[in-house]
């Protein structure tokens, strides 16, 4: 039973959290760039007027369009229930990282074909465009995965963080290292950040993320732009968790579960500012030079594996 | 007799009524009639399967069947499985049969055709019902003969169709060769029944079970349609009547699969570590070549059959890596990675059969298979596209699809690694490498094949006239999509079966429990629920779904973005080629696709262009590089062999007291 409550209690979090992940990100951005910016709970405001206007659907558009919204909304929340991020105490016995990278993947999935499903330019654009990026960031993904789960011999995320928790000097390995930097540059892509896509445009040449979603409006639209912030929580959560999972409860009590919300928190919130910070002093990189920094995540991810085997 | 063998019978009985029903009825009913015998057969082939597979094995002889060899029928859990699959398959072609030939009687529905099919369903089934090597000899060439026939079923209409016929010949014949005298070597040094083999391989010289194993080996692999083997796979797939290519590409493939494992790791007994080094080796390079040839294919059975080549890759590793183990003394991980291999090969028929029956169904509705032209089909067809995006969801290894589960089970055959060994510790990454990377770009190939071939609107006239096919042929996909549903959620139920299996290999048991629910790796804490993990996919996205209608406001539709320029034309949207575009540049070198760019300018002024045509092909660049400079090597030497036969009566003389001489002398010196 205790296990259902952290689960419950990760979905409150993180589904509260995540637009207030992005609230901060814009914030620190705008405050660096020297505008006013909004404020720090108006993604908020924005799901709240989304949700109550009516969704449109392009005349070619059929239930491929319509689905995607909802399948993306339950990619993330079931990320979010069974993944270890305030508690590793969790049903099912917590979430298999390969499983997570699959349903992550899934998500992505149905925002393209919903976009190839509208018949206009923009949403094959930005279809193909993540897709080519979304089948590059995978290796990356399932590499570190390897290099992180050889440490302890399972491909379980409640394992590997309670590895980590328990034992912290495991954790500073060469491969961890190398497996981080990796993870960091599939998590930026995977989030649609720059450098690999702006998520603050609508110009017609550089956009990806946004030309997928762009015939989407009203609660649809809120269901998609909050998705994308789960998802944004749940990879910062697990980049935050997997390396450092200080304060991460391991028993069921809600003092532990207390702290361990607190902790996520204060990591997701930390780590959303360094990236907006970074993202101020990096450019967009261009469509076709993106592939060149995935494949050097790639590289090191592969350097991770290698390292875990032969300094183990 | 047993289960199974009554089963067998039957099945071999009915596919021989069906071939002969199909030249006795007339146009009208023939369709009907073969479809419904070769489902029956199917189902029989199933029984026989699934009787083998809960510990009835069969054995028969009967000696005076043929004549020489007799014939040996042989059937144990491994055979069994196999059985399962080519049954299950024929099953939902059967069906699909009916819809597919209809009552025209010509093409797929030609008396020809027709007959040949039961013959090949039961050439299918006799292959791994083999005990002897001339009856695996005898089946396994009349299902290459057999379906050589069906591939060329269209061959008055289309030259490509008679191109793939010939490639097709061409490789399974020199593949069956390689077979051949592999397998009579074996069988003139271990005996011809599979059981003397059995007794006597380990005792055999290394040398003669090594020239054994290569010969096999470049002949299965041929079958399986494994890079750099692969060029007949995709022409026959593609050009082959639909149901045709589901049965080649969901069973006879597989087949490959099934003369590996049973040569190598049955009747050979296993050999030494570069054997399963060169058939990882060969399976990451075909899943790797094979996908990236699927990414940028614009032909719709094209793309299948290259993502074909991909999964033998993905099963070879299995395979390959089970080995591996076995000689590195992991007997339980060696024991994981074939179940994963095993698996995979059910799972791929299932979702590979139901991808080429729905694209059989565009095809038959629109007349192209040219992914360029199609789309709009999902509200012309909204059957088959919903039922093509089930079974690419399985393709793609997206949870919760059916190729997911194989695809987890065979990462955590190289997760769960001991640290033993400098070649385990570099080859069990390059494999998660590739096996991710196939991953990828999979998932990217299948949203090309759905997204711009069944959304959106039609890019041209003929998709734009489609209408849903009939009844039969839904009814059969509906069943597949079924089969892989029941895979993809409780894919537990198969375990004992593989275990049994992997047992009869000469490894031990897979360790893997967890009930029915979960998959659990023993010892480990990794562990999966396919079924939760399924209904809580469709449960929470139909909670979102239905809350936000309940709460929000009606749907409209309403125009999308223009740029304020006029309503979008099919013109505008993103064709297969377009969208493969972004990944062919990021593999230009590995690819090299050949552009042409012709610019026209205006006759006044050479600044100023009239017209610019571009033109793109992507060869296939193994054919290129390999078989088109063997081709040419062949020809040459025919060529040259004319200057052999001049018509002098004198060299013909010498040429026969040469041969006698050399007959006598080899009798002289032995």
């Amino acid at each position: 039973m205790t296990s259902w409550a952290g689960a419950a209690a990760q979905l409150v979090l993180v589904g509260v959290l995540a637009p207030i992940v992005v609230g901060v990100t814009r914030a620190v951005r705008s405050r660096l760039e020297g505008r006013a910016g909004g404020r720090v709970l108006q993604p908020w405001r924005d799901l709240r007027k989304l949700l109550r206007k009516p969704p449109t659907s392009p005349p070619d558009a059929g239930i491929f369009f319509i689905a995607a919204p909802p399948v993306l909304m339950a990619t993330s929340v079931i990320i979010a229930v069974t993944s270890p991020f305030i508690t590793t105490v969790l049903p099912a016995g917590s979430a298999d990282l390969i499983v997570v990278v699959g349903l992550l993947l899934l998500g992505t999935v149905a925002l393209a074909l919903a976009g190839l499903d509208t018949g206009t330019a923009f949403g094959g654009m930005g279809s193909s465009r993540e897709m080519t990026i979304a089948a590059l960031v995978e290796p990356t993904l399932l590499l570190s995965v390897f290099a992180l789960s050889a440490r302890v011999g399972s491909s379980n995320l409640g394992t590997i963080i309670s590895a980590a928790a328990s034992h912290p000097s495991t954790v500073f390995t060469p491969a961890s290292v190398l497996a981080f930097a990796a993870l960091a540059i599939a998590t930026l892509a995977e989030t649609a950040r720059i450098p690999v896509d702006n998520p603050s445009t609508h110009l017609e040449l550089t956009m990806v993320h946004e030309a997928m979603t762009l015939e989407y409006s009203g609660r649809d639209l809120a269901l998609v732009e909050w998705a994308s912030a789960l998802r944004l929580t749940i990879l910062l959560g697990l980049l935050a968790n997997l390396f450092a999972p200080w304060g991460i409860a391991v028993s069921g009590s809600a003092a532990g579960l207390a702290i361990g919300a607190a902790a996520f928190a204060a990591k997701v919130l930390g780590l959303a500012t360094v990236l907006a910070a970074g993202e101020v002093f990096a450019a967009k990189l261009r469509l076709f030079r993106v592939p060149e920094l995935l494949a050097g995540s790639f590289a090191l991810s592969l350097l991770a594996v290698l390292a875990s085997y032969v300094l183990a | 007799m047993n289960p199974t063998g009554t089963a067998l019978i039957t099945a071999l009985l009915l596919a021989a009524t069906a071939a002969l029903a199909a030249l006795v009825f007339p146009a009208a009913w023939r369709a009907r009639v073969v479809g419904t015998l070769v489902a029956g057969t199917g189902s029989s082939g199933v029984w026989a399967g699934a009787a083998a597979l809960s510990g009835h094995g069969w054995d028969a002889d009967l000696p005076r069947l043929l004549p020489l060899a007799g014939m040996r029928l042989a059937v144990d859990s491994l055979s069994g499985w196999f059985l399962l699959l080519i049954g299950a398959v024929a099953v939902a072609v059967g069906v699909y049969t009916i819809g597919y030939a209809g009552p025209g009687g010509r093409g797929a529905g030609s008396r020809p055709s027709l007959s040949l099919l039961p013959v090949f369903v039961g050439a299918l089934l006799l292959v791994p019902a083999a005990g002897s090597v001339p009856t695996f000899l005898l089946g396994w060439e009349l299902m290459a003969v057999t379906s050589l026939g069906l591939v060329a079923t269209e061959h008055r209409h289309h030259a490509q169709v008679r191109s793939a016929t010939v490639w097709y010949a061409a490789m399974t014949q020199a593949g069956f060769v390689t077979v051949l005298i592999g397998l009579t070597w074996l069988a003139a040094a271990a005996g011809t029944d599979f059981t003397a083999v059995r007794a006597t391989a380990g005792v055999l010289s290394p040398a003669v079970k090594n020239a054994v194993f290569v010969l096999c080996l470049v002949g299965f692999a041929a079958k399986a349609g494994a890079v750099p083997l692969h060029p007949w796979l995709p022409r026959a797939h593609a050009e082959a009547p639909s149901h045709v290519s589901a049965l080649m590409s969901a069973a006879m493939v597989k087949l490959g699969v099934y003369g590996l494992v049973r040569v190598g790791f049955d009747l050979l007994g296993g050999g030494p570590r570069w054997w399963w080094l060169t058939i990882a080796a060969i399976g990451a390079l075909s899943a790797l070549y094979g996908i990236m040839q699927a990414a940028v294919a614009t032909d719709l059975k094209r793309l299948l059959a290259f993502s074909t080549s991909e999964n033998i890759g993905l099963i070879l590793l299995g395979v390959g890596f089970a080995g591996l183990y076995n000689v590195e003394g992991a007997r339980g991980l060696a024991a994981l990675a074939m179940a994963a291999a095993l698996l995979h090969t059910l799972n791929h028929a299932g979702f590979k059969a139901l991808l080429f029956l729905g694209a059989g169904s565009a095809v038959k509705a629109t007349g192209t298979r040219d992914l360029d032209q199609l789309g709009g089909l999902s509200r012309r067809m909204p059957a088959t596209t919903m039922l093509v995006a089930a079974g690419a969801l399985g393709a793609a290894a997206l949870p919760p699809g059916n190729g997911f589960v194989s695809e987890w089970l065979l990462l955590q055959s190289l997760l769960h690694q001991p640290g033993a060994g400098a070649v385990l510790a570099i080859a069990a990454p390059t494999a998660v490498a590739v096996i991710a990377l196939t991953a990828g770009i999979g998932v990217a190939t299948y949203v090309k094949a759905v997204g711009t071939g069944f959304l959106a609107r039609p890019r041209r006239a003929a998709a734009a006239g489609a209408t849903e096919s009939p009844p039969s042929m839904i009814v059969a996909m509906i069943a597949v999509a079924l089969a892989c549903a029941v895979l993809a959620v409780l894919p537990t139920i198969t375990l004992p079966a593989i275990g049994r299996i992997v047992a009869s290999l000469h490894l031990v048991s897979p360790p893997l429990d967890g009930g029915l629910t979960a998959i659990q790796l023993s010892g480990y804490t990794t562990r999966f629920w396919p079924l939760w993990l399924a209904a809580a996919i469709v449960v929470v996205t139909g909670l979102v779904a239905v809350l936000a209608r309940r709460f929000g406001r009606a749907r409209r539709r309403a125009v999308a973005w223009d740029c304020g320029d006029g309503p979008l034309t099919s013109r505008m949207e993103y064709t297969a080629t377009s969208f493969a575009e972004p990944l062919q540049r990021v593999f230009d070198d590995a690819l090299a696709p050949e552009r042409d760019v012709d610019v026209t300018h205006h006759e006044e002024s050479a600044y100023h262009v009239q017209a610019i045509a571009y033109r793109q092909r992507i060869p296939d660049r193994i054919e290129n590089r390999f078989y088109q400079p063997l081709l040419r090597a062949v020809e040459r030497l025919g060529l040259a062999g004319r200057g052999l036969a001049p018509g002098v009566m004198h060299r013909y003389l010498a040429y026969m007291l040469t041969a006698l001489i050399a007959v006598l002398l080899a009798g002289v010196i032995r």
